[in-house]
This record gives C-alpha cells, structure tokens and sequence, in this order.
C-alpha cells in the first residue's frame, strides 16, 4: 500500500469531516452561491459599459482620478501580502498552532492577489495597449516596478499555495474512505502530480515549500514597499510621507489576519472543525492582530498629529478634510474606532476572547481597513495645490458610481465564490500535516 | 522657414511687426477654394486681409476663412527630440491679466476641445489673507524637473531638448499615474469619447499636435509646439487682447507677445519674476510676474459674471 492511502487515526478523522464538507450543498447555499454569481454578473456589465462608452461611467474625474478601483485594487493586494507573510511565518517556522491556519492564509493570498491587480486594470484607460507596459516598459516609473513585483509575488505564492496542496491531493486521490466521483479522482490525479509519499518526494516537496517560505517574506516585504511608493513618490500632501509604507503594511497585515479568522470562524461552524480550529487559534490569532492595530493606532496619531500642529498649508487642508465632520470625519472616525479602538479595547479584556467575539471583531475591522483605504486615496487627490474654481462640482468630489460599486461588489463576491468552492474540492485541515500523530 | 537660431530671433521681431494682422488672424489660414467646393458660404461682403504662406497680403471675403490647424508635419523622432536649438519659455505678466479669457477659448479652437475642457485655466489667486485678489492664468508649467515624466510607466509623457513637456496620446495607457504625480492639476484625461470633429479624426497626428483627441489617455497644454516649429506663438499669446502672455526662447533670451519684446533675462530680473511652486523643486519653465499695479482690479471681471459663476470664487474673496 502506498504511503498516501497509509492515514492513522486523525487523519482519517478530518478525512471523514471532508465527506460533511463534500455534502450535497443545500437551499442555503445554492441562494448564496447565485446570489454571488448575481454580483458578478452585474459587474461584468458596469464592465462591458465603462469598455464601451469609457471611464465617464465611473465618478472619477480630473482631479480625482483614482477612485474606489484603486483603494480597493491596494486593499485587496495588501491583504494578499499580509496573508502571504502570515502563512509563509507560521510554515516557515512550523508553530505548532499553525498548522490548520497556514492552508487557509494562504488560499487568502492566493485569490486577493488576483482580485486586487484586476482592480488597477479597471482602472487604466487604455485596456487595449496593456502590453506597453512590457514592450515600452521604463525602468524609473513605480509602476513598473510594481509590475515586475506583483507578477513575480503571485508566480511565488501560487507556487506556495499549490505545493501546500499537493500531498492532500495524492491523500485524495488514493483514500478509500470516501466515495468520489470518477471526475474528481482523475482531477486529484492529475493535480497530485504522481506525488506517492515516498521518502524522497517528501524531501523534495517539504524543502520546496520550506524554501518558498523563505523566499515569501523578502518578497512580500519589497512588494508593500513597492506598492507604497506609487502614493509616496508622488508630491501630494499625506501620500508623499515616510510613514505611508509602514503603516500601509502594518494595516494590510491586519486587514489579512482579519479575513482569515472571519474564515476560520465560517468554516468551524460549517464543518464542524471546533476539534481543529480551537479557541486557542481564535486567541492567539487576536494577539496578533492586537499588536498590528496598535501600532497602526500608533502610525495614524503620530501622522495626523504632526501635519495638525505644524501648519504646512497643503498638509493641514488635508487634514483638515479628514477630520472634518462634514467632509470625512465620520467615516475617518468611524474607521479607527472598528479598526483600531474596539479590538485593542475588548481583547484586553479575557472574558472576551471568544471565538464569536473575535470573529465579529475581525468582520468590523476588515470593513474598517477598507474604509481606511478609501481615505487614503481620495481625500488627498479632493485636495489640489491650486484652488479648483472650474464650473464643474463633479471634477472636485468624487463619488462612486453604480458601475464602480457593482465593480467592488463583484471583487468581493469572487473573493467568496472561491472560499465556498474551495471546500468542495479540498479539506480545509491540512489532511497530510497530521501525519505525525500517534496511530 | 528656417529654423536655425539666428533667423529665430528675426521670425520673433517680424512676427512683431506684423503683431496686429497675426494676432489679429492668429491661425486663421486662407483655405482657397474659389468654387468647386463642397462646402461654399454665403459671400457676406466683409473683406479681410491676409497673408499666404509663401508672404503675399491678399483680400478675401471673410466667409472664405476656414479654420484650419496647420500642421508641419514631423517624423517620430521629430516629436521626441524638439525643435533643434531651442529652449522654449513663457512669461506670463499677472498684471495685465483681466480675466478676458481669450486665451482659454483660442486654446480651446486650436486644439478642438469642447468648452468644459480647459488645458489652460485662469483662477483666482489671493497671497494671504488681506492682499488683494489676482487672476492667475496657467498653462502646463512644462517643468525642467517634470514628476509627471518621472513617473509614466511607458514612456507616453516625455521631456523635450527644447524644454517641452508633450504627450504621445497613441502610446499612453491611461493609468492617470501622471495626473496624480503633477501638483499643479495641469492634466485633464478624456473621460469619455472627446468630441473631434469628424474632419479632424483623420488629422495628422503626432505628440505635437495632441489631435485628434483620443478616449481613455491624457492630454494637456502642450505650447503649440507645432506652431512653435513653423516660428509662430502659441494661440493663447495671440489671443490675450492685453498681452499677458510672452513666449520665447531662452537660448536666444527673447520673448515677445507680438506686439512687445523683451529681453527673458532682463524682463524676469526687472521685474522680480517668479515660478510658481518652486519650493516643490520642480523647475517650471513659466514665469511669473507679479501682479503689482494691474491694469484693473480682478473685482472688475468677478462684478460682471453670472451670479452661479461669481460663487465659485467665493471662497478666494
Ligand atoms: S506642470 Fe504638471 S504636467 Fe506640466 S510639466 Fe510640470 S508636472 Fe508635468
Ligand atoms: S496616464 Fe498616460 S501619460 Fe500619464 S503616466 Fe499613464 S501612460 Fe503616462
């Protein structure tokens, strides 16, 4: 008998807490999976409009040009970064409470780094001349620095994410415990790449993914850098800043952390994983969580504090606009107090460190970051050096539009297509990381 | 017409004593056309003199001016490199300035732009709380130290030898990289389909003449660096019926407006000429004169607007 039809006694475990999550979906899921397939339908015609008629469909405009595409094209990106770290860490590392949360952080990584590029190709004018972006690349441009980062990061962590997989899919491919379907074990057959457990295989894909790993961390932290620099090379006031980045990264590892417990939380629920994903997880992942917010917490005050008392001009108007209740003061406010505040506050608290708390805290403050993104973006291009005295109020505030909202939302929606299909094909519990265990 | 550098200097001086006809017709060229046209107006018995190409005064009847954007037409290189020898600058005088807006709605005919479209804007400045209002008009700055160049990924927006700042709307992608890069707001993007005439839509075009217009790419001033191949002022110079505008070359250190011409060294120390935002260290390519004894108050100009129009300025006042 091959290795990997060889399973002891948990992993047969998580085996057959697979067959609850391969169940015929019910009503439930069906609503929710067409009502995702809605949203995405109907953005891929706010897409087939804003192709056919251009960008007047959106509520960008001179002044503001960048809008919700690219607050959520860096939301969703430094989501993936942050949850690429998180799962090349706790891998790397091989902390031990890890184990089951590294497969889903990565599987976060792997599809917001899709999302998120999708969201700077809508927002680029021309679709039709991409390719200029390589045939007359030039090497001074953040962008194409960013190019060359985004494309080799997602080569890495789909790499990553598919060698995390392979071994469950030679577990699949092999079990007897589970009746699947003909189709399904000639896709596990094909996608386990003749991987049979040997000792040598083994070897070979454990040092691959441990080096992946290590590669991961430099990689993503050049990515962040990288990124941040679009909005910290350019001369406007609140972008152009030296704690942009850090605070950037710090943020979307948060954001990225924030995703993955409000998964964890779904899945255990769904499948009965409470064995797996224990509250130990839920604390330690809050740990984490409470040291990014604060220092977030940190780079926020120590930033809008010194633009508020030294009194540049172009820096205070921006300030200014963000703290103004009449401008975005209560989105700015608001956003801190769900991202920042309510986590540090209740989970100093260890009454409240549930599962069911940390999730919904979690579930606010990925909300919150997203809303901290739209505030990086607009207030400052609302905000131009010379005065704006054009007969046009729509070239000076910017607000979104159906085709961008149904856009985001269809961002979104992809993001959870993929984690209510991605059970249907694989166990949630790493089934091979289990091999260890007693008999 | 030659372009070497002594002859330019004589193509400023002479397009100065022909000021009024050329400022007057800017380029408003004769378009022949006798009979056998598709497209003859009613004659309307209004004769108006003109001067052809090759330098002869004509009288024509004014219904047979048609508005032509002539254009030298200039290979690739061409476009990229700059017209030889020169280093384009303007000086604008804030003095003169009145609001009259002539220089917006020439701009706008010359490069075919609708009328909410401004590449050159004029605003209303205040210094400080108790100066005094001044109308600022503004034109791409053209810098030495351009961050909207530094930053285009494929090379679209490119610096110039003769110190112009264009856009090649055939290779830009669009990603406004360079719209959020420039802190002085000079770019506007085609949001929609702009609105070309269909008689320009197959126009010669190059960087240098940014038309036909094109969806989904960037443009803004550009000098009229095609007139300015051809020894002639862009059209907002011409236009300003006060003569705010100068342009020149500062190899030659001449600007003129037509009508005037000065010395660029001796005008901008004279006169105390500054860039506008140096302190961002960008090196704009336009100076400023201040606007010490204007020749009206800009209240005047605010006092004759729309009430809806007056407001926009509210704030300033
Ligand atoms: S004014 Fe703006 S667009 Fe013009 S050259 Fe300077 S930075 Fe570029
Ligand atoms: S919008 Fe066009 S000109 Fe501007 S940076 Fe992008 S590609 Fe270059």
């Amino acid at each position: 008998m091959m290795k990997t039809a060889e399973l002891n006694k948990k992993q047969t475990a998580i085996l057959q807490a697979l067959g609850a999550q391969l169940e015929k979906p019910g009503m439930l899921y069906r609503l929710w999976v067409a009502l995702l397939l809605v949203l995405i339908l109907a953005g891929t015609y706010g897409l087939y409009r804003q192709i056919l008629i251009g960008h007047v469909v959106t509520g960008m405009r001179d002044n503001v040009v960048w809008g919700y595409y690219i607050a959520n094209f860096i939301y969703f990106i430094g989501v993936s970064y942050g949850a690429a770290m998180l799962a090349a860490i706790l891998y790397y590392f091989k902390v031990p409470w890890g184990r089951p949360i590294v497969r889903i952080a990565a599987l976060v990584a792997f599809i917001t780094g899709i999302i998120g590029p999708v969201f700077i190709l809508l927002c680029i004018g021309r679709f039709d001349r991409l390719h200029y972006l390589f045939i007359h690349a030039r090497v001074q441009s953040p962008i194409t620095w960013d190019v060359m980062v985004i494309s080799t990061y997602l080569v890495g962590i789909t790499v990553f994410t598919y060698l995390l997989l392979i071994k469950d899919f030679a577990i699949l491919r092999d079990t007897s415990l589970l009746e699947l379907s003909s189709w399904r074990r000639k896709l596990y057959t094909a996608l386990s790449l003749r991987y049979k457990g040997t000792d040598e295989q083994e070897g070979q894909i454990d040092h691959s993914t441990k080096s992946m790993a290590f590669i991961m961390v430099p990689k993503v932290i050049l990515a962040f850098a990288v990124l941040s620099w679009i909005f910290g090379m350019t001369l406007r006031p609140s972008w152009n800043s030296t704690i942009f980045g850090p605070a950037y990264v710090i943020s979307s590892v948060a954001a990225g952390i924030g995703l993955i417990i409000g998964l964890m939380w779904v899945y255990r629920r769904l499948y009965g994983l409470e064995e797996y994903i224990t509250g130990l997880h839920f604390r330690n992942m809050a740990f984490i969580l409470v040291i990014l917010v604060a220092a977030f917490g940190y780079f926020t005050f120590s930033e809008y504090i010194t633009n508020w008392y030294s009194s540049g001009k172009w820096e205070s108007a921006v300030t200014a606009k963000v703290l103004s209740f009449k401008e975005f003061g209560w989105a700015f406010h608001l956003a801190n107090l769900f991202a920042i505040v309510l986590p540090i506050v209740i989970i100093a608290i260890p009454r409240f460190r549930t599962p069911n708390i940390i999730a919904l805290l979690s579930l606010l403050l990925v909300v919150a970051m997203w809303v901290r993104r739209y505030l990086t973006v607009v207030p400052p291009l609302e905000t131009p050096l010379l005065p704006v005295q054009d007969a046009r109020p729509e070239f000076v505030h910017y607000s979104a539009t159906w085709v961008e909202w149904a856009l985001v939302l269809a961002g979104a929606a992809t993001f959870f297509i993929f984690f209510t299909l991605a059970p249907k094909l694989i166990s949630v519990i790493p089934i091979s990381d289990y091999d260890k265990e007693t008999r | 017409m030659s372009e070497s550098s002594e002859n330019g200097r004589r193509d400023f001086l002479k397009k100065g004593a022909l000021g009024v006809t050329l400022a007057a017709w800017g380029q408003l060229v004769f378009s022949c056309s006798h009979s056998g046209h598709e497209h003859v107006a009613e004659e309307q018995g209004d004769i108006v003199k003109v001067l052809t190409p090759d330098g002869q005064l004509v009288e024509v009847d004014r219904s047979h001016l048609k508005h032509v954007h002539h254009v030298h037409p200039v290979t690739y290189e061409e476009t990229r490199e700059g017209v030889p020898g020169k280093k384009f600058v303007m000086v604008i005088d804030l003095a003169r300035c009145t609001n009259a807006r002539k220089c917006v709605s020439a701009c706008q005919k010359m490069h075919h732009l609708p009328p909410d479209r401004e590449w050159l804007t004029v605003k209303l400045m205040k210094d400080s709380e108790d100066g005094a209002p001044y109308w600022f008009p503004k034109t791409c700055f053209h810098c030495d130290n351009p961050p909207c160049v530094k930053v285009c990924p494929v090379d679209a927006t490119f610096k110039r030898d003769d110190g112009l700042v264009l856009v090649d709307n055939t290779r830009c992608i669009g990603c406004k990289f360079c719209m959020t890069a420039c802190p002085y707001s000079t770019r506007v993007f085609n949001w929609g389909e702009p609105g070309v005439p269909a008689d320009m839509k197959t126009h010669f075009s190059s960087a240098e003449s940014s038309i036909p217009g094109q969806v989904g790419t960037v443009e803004k001033c550009d000098f009229c660096p095609d007139m300015a191949r051809m020894g002639k002022l862009p059209d907002c110079v011409t236009a300003c019926p006060n003569g705010a505008f100068f342009f020149g070359d500062q190899n030659e250190d001449i600007v003129t407006n037509g009508s005037e011409t000065f010395r660029f060294s001796e005008l901008i120390a004279e006169r105390s000429a500054y860039r506008y935002g140096e302190d961002l260290g960008t090196k704009p390519r336009v100076y400023y004169l201040p606007p010490a004894g204007r020749i009206e108050p800009a209240e005047k100009s605010l006092e004759e607007m729309p009430e809806e129009r007056r407001k926009l300025y509210e704030d300033m006042l």
